[in-house]
């Protein structure tokens, strides 16, 4: 509904208002919206790398005009016909579907980085929380199989809160099979490289996330297997700030490096030129 | 810990061993009633154990009194030499791993370790591991490479361990690790889930070429309890998560992720532990036999197929690899 559709005045102005203004999740600074998205959804306070739309992200790494999206086709599942309290899963992922404009929460495609040839996955947040289904791991894999007929580089940008619960072992199965295709990839020296965005947990980091020639991760993101309050509820004690932080994880070894995002597509180009194609 | 839906068949075994202590005495003779008993015993322990629900399978999974690794060491093993460490931080107690020998088999033996005690299960923080675990697990699995050994796992954890440390160590590349280099290990895999396959930490430890699950166990991406707390915003709701995740053996048989159920006898693998010692040895020596004859190439493709197959969304796909099968 536009603005104009409402009656009163104060409330057209309320909503201006909020139009106006994005609140930081980091830092919880009010930041001009324009200003927000301008700096690519990153506080200009804080520096607090929020998420980003799957299309924002493809603007930010792939050449203009070169993106070829990959099995767009593929879907979500129901393999175990679930419902739970909110209902069953099949609504849920369709109204997933209706809100975002994708079919899973990953996109695929075959694109150039400074016109170096990539494939790449970008995860999505928005849909189911990035969670990792049947259909995710299957455009992982595909894209995987995809860089090796190709013997391209394969970019796989993370941002998830884990398995998918809804759909039971066949969610978890996901994680040995993208982590198949990947190995396939290493075995046959083709680069894989992870980027790991807010947040980047559960299944998704032990599996695809974690095993890049090279990890990279966003400034101040969210890294880490177990959930915050699971570990703290196991080992009653309260957890350092700065856990599960990208720092936290580059201090601890089992990162490469951390890039603002603006400076992610210069990067991994960089890093991509050491790469001697057989 | 008696479970409520197995009290009658408790009751009927009391009742069997007073019998047999007074029978003992050489002037009684109480024979016709325990010889009665038993068959009840039977038929009870029968129905009982053929109408469990999903979540009284969870109980009999986690039961104290089901087989623990050390159990399957001792009973089912005819030599275990260990090996600790991960050669990098640690020697993990949530898995343990060494040589060992399977009738004349010689395989490399990996699992995760329960205690039956308190003291036990502290020593082995309950069969959850940290990634200290994992890494031990792959160096000898790599080792199993080196030697050409078949690898068998026995899989019972409630999952890998969330603590502070596990994190700041790598329980997340630990998990990823393993998954990815299991997935080419050029030496047969069984992976045999025996009580709680919990998620990561089951299946970190769990790419087979046969992953067999006795029929009591379960398998799960997350416990019942945790999917309720989250999908339900209600812990009570344990028991209809639990029917939800299709966690039981013949859901996994019927999902395609397991490839044979190993029977336990009637009444659970924690009243007969030599019964269900007995079936799983035949069909881990049945499995790693027909796995012998495979090539290392052929072993790896075969599992590239089997995993990739797992939820596959796409028909090309689909219909490519059952023209690749056919060939
Ligand atoms: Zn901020």
């Amino acid at each position: 509904m536009g603005w104009f559709n409402l009656k009163s005045q104060s409330e057209r102005r309320q909503v201006e208002r909020e139009d106006l203004w994005t609140v930081c999740p980091g830092c919880k600074a009010h930041v001009f919206r324009e200003e927000w998205s301008k700096g690519l959804n990153v506080c200009p306070k804080c520096g607090f790398h929020d998420r980003i739309t799957f299309q924002q992200r493809i603007d930010l790494l792939i050449d203009g005009g070169t993106f070829d999206e990959l099995n767009a086709h593929i879907g979500t599942s129901d393999p175990l016909r679930f419902s739970d309290a909110k209902g069953p899963y099949a609504e849920k992922s369709a109204a997933a579907q209706k809100e975002t404009g994708m079919r899973e929460a990953v996109v695929t495609g075959r694109g150039r980085i400074h016109g170096t040839p990539v494939v790449v996955a970008i995860m999505d947040f928005r849909f189911l929380g990035g969670s990792l289904g049947s259909g995710t791991g299957e455009k992982i894999l595909l894209s995987a199989e995809y860089a090796l007929k190709h013997r391209l580089p394969c970019v796989i940008v993370s941002a998830s809160g884990g398995a998918r619960m809804h759909e039971g072992i066949l969610s978890l199965m996901q994680m040995a099979k993208t982590c198949a295709g990947l190995s396939r990839l290493h075995r046959a020296g083709v680069p894989y490289i992870s980027i790991l965005t807010h947040p980047t947990t559960g299944g998704v980091s032990a599996s695809y996330a974690m095993v890049g020639d090279v990890n990279i991760a966003e400034p101040g993101v969210m890294i880490g297997f177990a959930g915050r309050r699971v570990i703290e509820q196991t080992i009653k004690q309260k957890l350092p700030d700065d856990f599960q932080t990208a720092e936290y994880l580059l201090a601890h070894g089992f990162i490469d490096c951390i890039a603002k995002r603006a400076e992610m597509k210069d990067l991994l180009h960089r890093i991509l030129a050491y790469w001697n194609r057989k | 810990m008696d479970l409520e839906f197995e009290k009658e068949i408790v009751e009927v075994e009391r009742r069997i061993a007073e019998l047999n202590r007074l029978n003992a005495d050489p002037k009684a003779n109480f024979d016709a009633e325990i010889a009665e008993l038993t068959k009840k015993l039977e038929a009870l322990r029968r129905s009982v154990y053929a109408g469990l629900s999903p979540w009284q399978t969870v109980q009999i999974a986690r039961h104290k009194d089901r087989p623990l690794l050390q159990d399957y060491i001792a009973g089912m093993f005819r030599e275990f030499i260990e090996l600790h460490g991960d050669r990098c931080y640690a020697d993990d107690r949530g898995i343990i791993g060494g040589f060992a020998r399977l009738d004349k088999r010689r395989v490399m033996l990996i699992g995760h370790q329960k205690g039956r005690t308190v003291e036990e299960n502290i020593k082995a923080n309950f069969g959850m591991a940290n990634p200290d675990g994992y890494r031990k697990a792959l160096r000898l699995m790599k080792l199993a490479e080196k030697y050409g050994l078949p690898v068998v796992t026995l899989i019972d954890t409630p999952g890998a361990y969330p603590g502070m440390e596990a994190e700041a160590r790598g329980q997340a590349e630990a998990i990823a690790r393993n998954l990815t280099e299991m997935s080419a290990l050029e030496v047969p895999v069984v992976a045999v889930i025996t009580g709680e396959g919990g998620s990561g930490g089951a299946i970190g430890i769990g790419v087979g070429d046969a992953v067999l699950m006795l029929s009591n166990a379960i398998y799960s991406v997350i416990s019942p309890e945790g999917c309720a707390s989250i999908l339900w915003r209600d812990g009570s709701q344990a028991p209809r998560a639990a029917e939800a995740l299709k966690l039981t053996a013949p859901s996994l048989l019927e999902l395609g992720i397991i490839d044979e159920i190993v029977p336990e006898p009637p009444g659970g693998a924690h009243r007969d532990h030599k019964a269900v010692m007995a079936a799983l040895r035949d069909a881990l020596l049945r499995h790693l036999r027909a796995l012998a004859s495979l090539s290392p190439r052929k072993l790896v493709e075969r599992r590239y197929e089997k995993y990739t197959r797992m939820g596959r969304r796409d028909a090309r796909a689909e219909r490519r690899a059952r023209r690749h099968e056919k060939r």
